[in-house]
């Protein structure tokens, strides 16, 4: 008898959610996150036929290729897949939009178009793979370099850095956490999670690149993030179509219950955090990059926000595919209009 | 003045003139902002309900308030509504502009002016008509604070009885325009009628220009051609819109909002069968219209020439990766920030070829509000059956005027969504390839997220007819051949020209767009003045269609009249015709930022073909204002 094929709650096997082979280099940061989001939709059981993957252009953005080939995917133009992914949704709010960019993708070329999809809060999840430079033409500089980090030919970073994630707070995205691509676990919870809300989340996720970035002097190398992680919290995920109960002492933990139902338990490891709270998200932000640390963890979570499909008040069918009679007015339309132009 | 002024004045202007009923030209000049919009457009349909055909042109400044606008009327019983250079009674209520608007008056004509202005002392050879209104306004409006809008109201007054309007059709005009505001109704209504007693108990008439009832518009309706394209939309079954406002483009999204919450909300859930979003810049609303229409949504967006070049990267990505968009181009004068409230049809090769790389566009041409209705839904059916961007080239005269026109039809064929993968086509084919010509015609059959068919990964870098990702010259090379093939096929689609052959002509004109009107009346001109017969090819789309080398093998000349400097048009049929056939075009290029008018396409062409052409004036009356940025 053969073993019993492993396959998820709506019955696909593993293999479904894989893409085609990464081109990327060996050792990429990005080709973990490729993994993780694909055990996610996994573990999620998401369908997907439903599934957008959008991205601009970079090294991150090749990456939708590698993961969900049933999906559908657009590999937009430089710093513009917001406004792509945006008119996606519009078209069918049954899709779940996965946006891949990077950091020059976002904080440079595109910071005009980032900026006004978190202040939409469109049910995206926008995934930010960060490795403060441009990879693909060959290792410089993106507005996420930090100060003083060094390139590998000498040149240090004399501007100050832009925080996309203190950003996406400031200008209201609903769901904003930040990851390193090295761990597997918090990353893997987090995309989870991100999959539950209903709003934009926005994920940066620290991404070393090991051509051009991952040397001594680099603060977006391996050992440097590895170093200076600071992660606020332990993240657990229960979905909720699993029936499992948290016990926690309380004040320890945070519970969180999702848009769908899931709870998210966020274990305090710094006794104050609380990842409801704008300003202090903001402080704690500030506080860690003083120290050269980077805050992992759902920095700030607000699961209740109607999303922007909502606000437009758009019928629950996706307007794609709504019938002709719905979307022609009938002739009394245009003779009540022909008689107000006489 | 004194009446004697009058006498002396009447003698001069009159004795060389005719009565002119029913064919001349008021310019109004005012302030902008000062409420003179109603008072012209209660003017202009006064004149329509008259039953006189009529057209009515603003000319107004890139500013909110204070600065000179000019308003343009013109009654023509034979329905010429193409602008007139040529003003035969002036308002002039600006101080100043009102001595340069007198000065630049034919002889003959008449003003109404603002007495304490005191044109008369300006010229002897007009007729003046000089209105108290600052005394008028007060007396009809106690609140002070509204009299410099209500002051607008009493030229119009004025003007129907000196022109022989219907007072009672003037009411009824004044409350279509002002609508279910009743107070306002009331007081403009005096203001009017204060104007019509004033005139009767000052002047007699001594101009020979009279307005007479007809009946030439009988079930006709007023409506500014963005308007009318927001009605096509609709009617077309848009459902995603994104914009960025942008004169003068805004009032077709502004319009088509207003449609759509009125005739588009779901009676039973009182939710939109829509999505309009003002997006942060043009860019994102081509972006979101391609996201949107990959997704399989009717979508489109509008802006004006500026917003063409923001959206240059995205056009180029719409045509490689063929996602359908329509993009209504409201041209305005540039080149950059130009004159954003004047017209012109200058975006043409811009559009045409929008973005980098062998890129090139379908363009369709209205000419009319019926045209900007009836292709406004061309424009969806071309968008999806060919998947690609569409370019509506409409211009500010046409988009931001009144137009007089017929009703508009109701749509009587369902919408085509293009060639959509089904369950029924896949089996057919037994395979799929998201770019693979299988029928010939360049077209491919594409999948939309969500609806369960074979996925595909849409991208602006290369890709083969599977929509893989290659770099391979002979993949390249297949796809943009494709791609050609495509473009080959929709010049059999796109809307024919319309084309009067008049077998005595050895000229013939080409024209698109609003230059349609000026055209027509010139034809005329020509035939009645110099008996030069014309034949006429409204040309209406890009890529031609293949009677343009018909009309033009049929003639000796071939003027191509155009509102741009560059002969734009002309230069797009050069890159596709024999050196012999390009040898027979010659240009009319019009680009001040007015509307093009007969009398300048006359002359021009008179000229070209060896007449002697005195020119009359080069001042053209409202023209515009200098400084005060």
């Amino acid at each position: 008898m053969a073993t019993p094929v492993k396959v998820n709650r709506i019955g696909l096997e593993p293999q479904v959610y894989k893409g085609s082979k990464t081109t990327l280099c060996a050792g990429c940061g990005h080709n973990a996150i490729s993994e993780r989001i694909i055990d996610a939709f996994y573990e999620m059981g998401v369908d997907p036929r439903q599934v957008v993957k959008l991205s601009g252009i970079g090294c991150s953005s090749k990456s939708p290729a590698y993961f969900l080939g049933g999906s559908h995917g657009f590999n937009a133009v430089h710093g513009r897949m917001p406004s792509v992914g945006t008119g996606a949704m519009l078209a069918n709010n049954k899709l779940i939009a996965i946006g891949v960019s990077g950091d020059g993708d976002t904080g440079a070329i595109g910071i005009g178009q980032f900026v006004h999809l978190m202040r939409r809060n469109l049910p995206i999840i926008y995934i930010i793979e960060d490795n403060g430079c441009y990879g693909l033409t060959k290792g410089q500089f993106s507005p996420t370099a930090d100060l003083g980090s060094k390139l590998k030919t000498g040149i240090v970073n004399d501007l100050p850095p832009i925080d996309t994630c203190a950003l996406a707070i400031e200008l209201g995205a609903t769901f904003v956490a930040r990851s390193f691509s090295g761990d597997k676990k918090q990353l893997l919870s987090l995309l989870k999670a991100a999959l539950a809300h209903r709003g934009t989340v926005m994920l940066d996720v620290i991404s070393p690149c090991v051509t051009f970035n991952d040397h001594e002097g680099s603060t977006k190398s391996y050992a440097y993030v590895k170093d200076h992680d600071d992660p606020l919290e332990e993240v657990s995920f229960v979905p909720f179509f699993e029936d499992i109960t948290v016990d926690y002492e309380p004040g320890s933990t945070q519970e969180v219950t999702m848009h769908d139902g899931s709870k998210l338990y966020l274990k305090k490891i710094e006794e104050d955090y609380d990842a409801t709270d704008k300003i202090n998200a903001l402080r704690r932000l500030h506080e860690t990059a003083r120290r050269g640390e980077f805050a992992t963890g759902i920095i700030y979570i607000e699961p209740d926000r109607d999303d922007f499909l909502t606000q437009l008040n758009i019928v629950d069918e996706p307007l794609a595919t709504l019938p002709l009679e719905r979307v022609r007015p009938g002739k009394e339309a245009l003779d009540e209009i022909m008689e107000g132009l006489r | 003045m004194s009446p004697t002024d009058l006498a002396v004045q009447e003698k001069q202007a009159s004795a060389h003139r005719q009565r002119v009923v029913n064919d001349f030209s008021i310019q109004v000049a005012t302030v902008n902002g000062s409420g003179s919009q109603t008072a012209n457009m209660v003017l202009l349909r006064s004149v329509l309900l008259m039953g006189v055909p009529v057209s009515g042109k603003n000319m107004f400044p890139s500013n909110i308030a204070g600065l000179p606008t000019w308003y343009t009327i013109r009654a023509s019983k034979r329905h010429y509504i193409a602008r007139k250079k040529e003003v035969d009674f002036l308002v002039a209520m600006n101080p100043e502009t009102a001595k340069e608007d007198v000065l630049t008056l034919e002889p003959g004509s008449a003003v109404v002016y603002d007495e304490p202005l005191k044109l008369n002392a300006l010229r002897t050879d007009l007729v003046f008509y000089p209105v108290p209104f600052d005394k008028l306004v007060a007396a009809v409006c106690p609140d002070a604070k509204l009299r410099r809008l209500v002051k607008n109201m009493i030229y119009p007054g004025v003007l129907a009885k000196i022109l022989g309007l219907d007072p009672k059709l003037m009411e009824q005009a004044l409350g279509k325009q002002l609508g279910k505001k009743a107070k306002a109704v009331v007081l403009n209504a005096a203001a009017l009628k204060a104007g019509w007693d004033y005139a009767e108990a000052t002047f007699t008439k001594q101009d020979p220009f009279f307005i007479e009832p007809m009946n030439e518009t009988a079930g006709k309706i007023l409506i500014e051609g963005n308007a009318a394209a927001a009605i096509g939309c609709m009617m077309a079954g848009v459902t995603v819109v994104a914009w960025y406002p942008i004169t003068p483009s805004s009032s077709l999204c502004e319009s088509l909002i207003s449609y759509m919450k009125k005739y588009r909300i779901d009676k039973a859930t009182g939710k939109a069968t829509f999505a309009i979003v003002q997006a942060e810049d043009e860019i994102a609303s081509l972006g979101m219209v391609i996201g949107a229409s990959w997704a399989g949504a009717r979508s489109m967006t509008a802006t004006a020439g500026p917003g063409i070049s923001l959206m240059g990267e995205f056009a180029g990505l719409a045509y490689y990766a063929e996602t359908p968009a329509v993009i209504f181009d409201v041209q305005r004068v540039g080149p950059s920030t130009g004159l954003p409230t004047r017209t012109a049809q200058g975006d043409l090769i811009q559009a045409a070829f929008l973005s980098h790389g062998d890129t090139k566009h379908i363009m369709i041409i209205p000419s009319s509000v019926e045209e900007c209705y009836t292709m406004a839904q061309e424009a969806f059916e071309l968008a999806e059956q060919f998947q690609t961007p569409v370019f509506v080239m409409m211009d500010l005269d046409l988009g931001m005027n009144n137009w007089m026109s017929d009703a508009f039809t109701y749509p009587t064929t369902p919408i085509n969504r293009g060639k959509l993968l089904t369950e029924a086509k896949l089996k057919e084919l037994g395979s799929w390839g998201r770019y693979t010509d299988v029928d010939g015609d360049g077209i491919p059959y594409r999948t939309i997220p969500g609806d369960h068919m074979p996925p595909y990964f849409a991208r602006g870098s290369g890709h083969n007819a599977k929509g893989q990702y290659s770099e391979r010259p002979d993949d390249y090379v297949e796809n943009m051949d494709r791609l050609n093939r495509k473009f080959e096929t929709a010049r059999t689609h796109v809307p024919k020209p319309v084309v009067q052959n008049n077998p005595k002509a050895k000229v013939g004109f080409i024209a698109f767009g609003t230059s349609h009107y000026a055209t027509e009346e010139s034809r005329d001109q020509l035939r009645e003045e110099t008996k030069v017969e014309t034949s006429y090819f409204r040309l209406r789309a890009y890529p031609f269609t293949d009677d343009l080398v018909t009309f033009i093998d049929a003639h000796d000349r071939i003027y191509v009249i155009e509102q741009n400097r560059d002969a734009q048009m002309r230069q797009l049929m050069k890159l596709e015709l024999s050196p012999e056939r390009q040898t027979k075009l010659r240009s009319v290029l019009h680009y001040n930022g007015l509307p093009i008018d007969a009398r300048s396409i006359t002359d021009d062409v008179l000229a070209q073909e060896g007449y002697e052409v005195t020119k009359k004036t080069s001042r053209v009356p409202g023209a515009g204002m200098t400084g005060g940025e």
